[in-house]
């Protein structure tokens, strides 16, 4: 009889490994929730939070003196010219917009996938998405010149007789972005009800159950009010799974409805949608990684969680690889003697460099991501995530600058230079969206608490005989 | 017109979800109607149990779908074509395929806010005042317990034997629940 060959890892035990535990053993409905609300409900606030909240509070100043310089100058104080009209302001849109979308994949598809593994990073997840929209909300409003006019873009009836032009899709944009934003606070809004009433009986504060109880507007946990509750919840779900391809769609229309070489392409929608799904599982990873340490929720964002975020992550950084390898074939397939100058200049240009840094940080640094190894290493994980993020904004850079700064005609072009004043305005917006963050650690739960109890193998009704 | 109960109900309160499901279909069974559970999470069975079957939230969703839908193609209609007929490039004045996006859009955001406004409107949320958080346990009902609560307005309800009956289902605990 031949001896048994132990292959590494089979049967059970591969299973064992491969999966960790999406709550770690021994939690109770109970232990779950005074855990989550803990952190909200706790009197001190602890060092390393002000210090952040601190930092990310300057730079947001930051960004009030850039935007109200910019209300004061006008957008000649960015290094936006002709041919480059569209600099800094709609590469950040994409990029924070992009970022937004994990959010609503992570609370709606995967939802609708039924992978429970979603349900302790879908609270904060999607309030990454609502405040990444709101940074990138700030950008198409100031770029226009003229902010306070931005009213304009909307349809209503007004004295000098006019009406958007609904062919644009920049109108398209403008209806986008506000429907997802306010279908992505409504989803925020709706999840957080539950856990709003779970922080209303737990305060001890007079003030703090005050505002709770008005927020969770009397939730009681009835099972009527519950049923309707998960119907609306899932409708919303699957609502919010079209929308969100949706947006980036529309986004990347702004740029394939134009004839710019470079822009002009139709593998655009599907591209863009992979990477600001591989853009926001990056910025997720970001956040969850200090958080969960910080906080002590290793139980709850387990390995398991950060090893699926890093497939994803594999997964749309190889599509959007391919968006790469696509949109260079056909420059050169197409036979388009404007197409193959665009590429190559891309390539070999005077942006040449960011073009090179692009590949290395979106697709040779994702690679590592085959290696289980790699993704279990907490601190090289944080590291890719970082680099994919940096590479996602170079993206934006390389797709908005490269195309205009060399088009039709040679006497048209030019060199485009950031100012001082559009990296404050970017620099900014990452400090808001941090203070924001800070914000919501602290005031709500982060992580969806009666979502958790679901998920505990308690929560399961037992078949009982009659 | 019937006098007013002097309490709310009877308050029954279980441990684990198996048990609320269980004393549920019991209390249905035994012919007890104006019930409520209360949870601390969705337990998929605990509707049916307390006889409650049907939402039209899901109607509710389609109407708004369906406003948001023709309203905004009919904006869209409606301007480039009547109010401020504008001939860009050539393209015909009704130029559909250019409206399917703000179309899409303006669908998902009624159908959505019509999912949030319905939901909260059939549940009648928001109510400031509710008789059940009279009781000093039921802080427990969004933590770890579960409730089940015996209207006092059931025909069949009686204070003795309604007590009777739930002792009988092996609650943690029974209360009145006053107005």
């Amino acid at each position: 009889m031949a001896t048994e060959v132990k292959t590494p890892y089979t049967g059970p035990e591969r299973r064992q490994r491969a999966r960790a535990p999406i709550v770690a053993p021994g939690h109770t409905f109970a232990t779950v929730t005074d855990k989550i609300s803990s952190i909200v409900l706790t009197r001190e606030v602890g060092k390393g939070w002000i210090l952040g909240f601190a930092i990310a509070f300057a730079l947001t100043m930051m960004l009030f003196v850039a935007l109200s310089w910019l209300f004061l100058k006008g957008t000649g104080i960015w290094g936006v010219n002709n041919p480059v009209g569209w600099g800094f302001a709609i590469i950040n849109f994409v990029w924070w917009i992009g970022i937004g979308h994990a959010g609503t994949l992570i609370s709606a598809i995967l939802l609708l996938l039924n992978q429970k593994w979603r349900t302790s990073i879908n609270r904060f997840a999607e309030a990454m998405t609502l405040f990444a929209v709101a940074c990138a909300g700030i950008f198409p409003l100031v770029h226009v010149g003229r902010p306070w006019l931005a009213y304009w873009m909307f349809p209503y009836p007004n004295t000098m007789g006019t009406w958007p032009q609904f062919r644009s899709p920049l109108i398209w944009d403008v209806f986008a972005v506000s429907t997802y934003a306010t279908v992505s606070a409504l989803f925020w809004f709706v999840g957080l009800i539950p856990d709003l009433a779970t922080l209303r009986d737990r305060t001890r504060n007079r003030w703090a159950r005050a505002i709770y109880g008005m927020l969770a507007m009397g939730w009681r946990g009835s099972a009527r009010h519950w049923h309707r509750y998960e119907v609306a919840y899932l409708l919303l779900a699957g609502l919010a799974t079209p929308l969100v391809l949706s947006v980036h769609t529309i986004v990347s229309f702004d740029f394939a409805v134009g004839v710019v070489p470079g822009w002009h392409a139709t593998i655009f929608p599907p591209y863009f949608v992979a990477g600001a799904i591989f853009a926001g599982f990056a910025m997720v990873l970001l956040l969850s990684i200090p958080i969960r340490v910080a906080y002590g929720l290793q139980d709850f964002i387990t390995m398991r969680h950060l090893d699926n975020m890093a497939k994803v992550m594999l997964a749309t950084g190889l599509i959007v690889g391919y968006g790469y390898t696509m949109e260079a074939f056909f420059a050169w397939y197409s036979g388009n003697p404007f197409e193959k100058y665009m590429i190559l200049n891309r390539m070999t240009g005077p942006y040449g460099w960011v073009y090179g840094l692009l590949i290395l940080t979106n697709i040779v640094s994702i690679q590592f991501l085959w290696f289980k190894k790699i993704r279990q290493n907490v601190f090289l994980l944080f590291l890719i995530a970082l680099t994919v993020s940096v590479g996602m904004w170079l993206e934006r850079f390389v797709i908005v600058v490269t195309s205009l700064h060399r088009d039709f005609l040679p006497s048209a072009w030019a060199m485009y230079y950031p100012t001082g004043w559009d990296w404050a305005t970017y620099i900014g917006t990452i400090g808001l969206f941090l203070a924001l963050l800070f914000l919501f650690i602290r005031v709500l739960p982060m992580i969806s608490i009666f979502e958790m109890r679901t998920i505990l193998p308690q929560a399961e009704v037992a078949e009982v005989k009659e | 017109m019937r006098k007013r109960p002097p309490i709310y109900g009877l308050m029954a309160e279980f441990e684990t979800p198996t048990q609320i499901v269980e004393a549920a279909k019991h209390c249905y069974a035994a012919g007890y109607r104006k019930m409520n559970a209360y949870t601390p999470f969705n337990i998929e069975e605990l509707h049916a149990a307390i006889g409650f079957h049907h939402t039209r939230l899901p109607l509710v969703v389609l109407i708004g779908g369906i406003v948001g839908l023709v309203g905004g193609y009919g904006l869209q209609y409606w301007v480039s074509v009547i109010e401020y007929p504008v001939n860009v490039g050539g393209k015909p004045l009704h130029s559909w395929p250019a409206f399917i996006p703000v179309t899409f859009e303006t669908t998902v955001l009624c159908a959505a806010a019509a999912a949030v406004l319905g939901m909260l409107a059939l549940n009648g949320l928001p109510m400031p005042y509710h008789p059940v958080f009279n009781e000093p346990r039921f802080v427990l009902a969004s933590r770890d317990r579960f409730f089940l609560c015996i209207e006092a307005i059931d025909p069949k309800f009686d204070m003795e034997q309604t007590r009777a009956f739930l002792l009988s289902l092996e609650p943690h605990w029974v209360s009145e629940v006053p107005h």
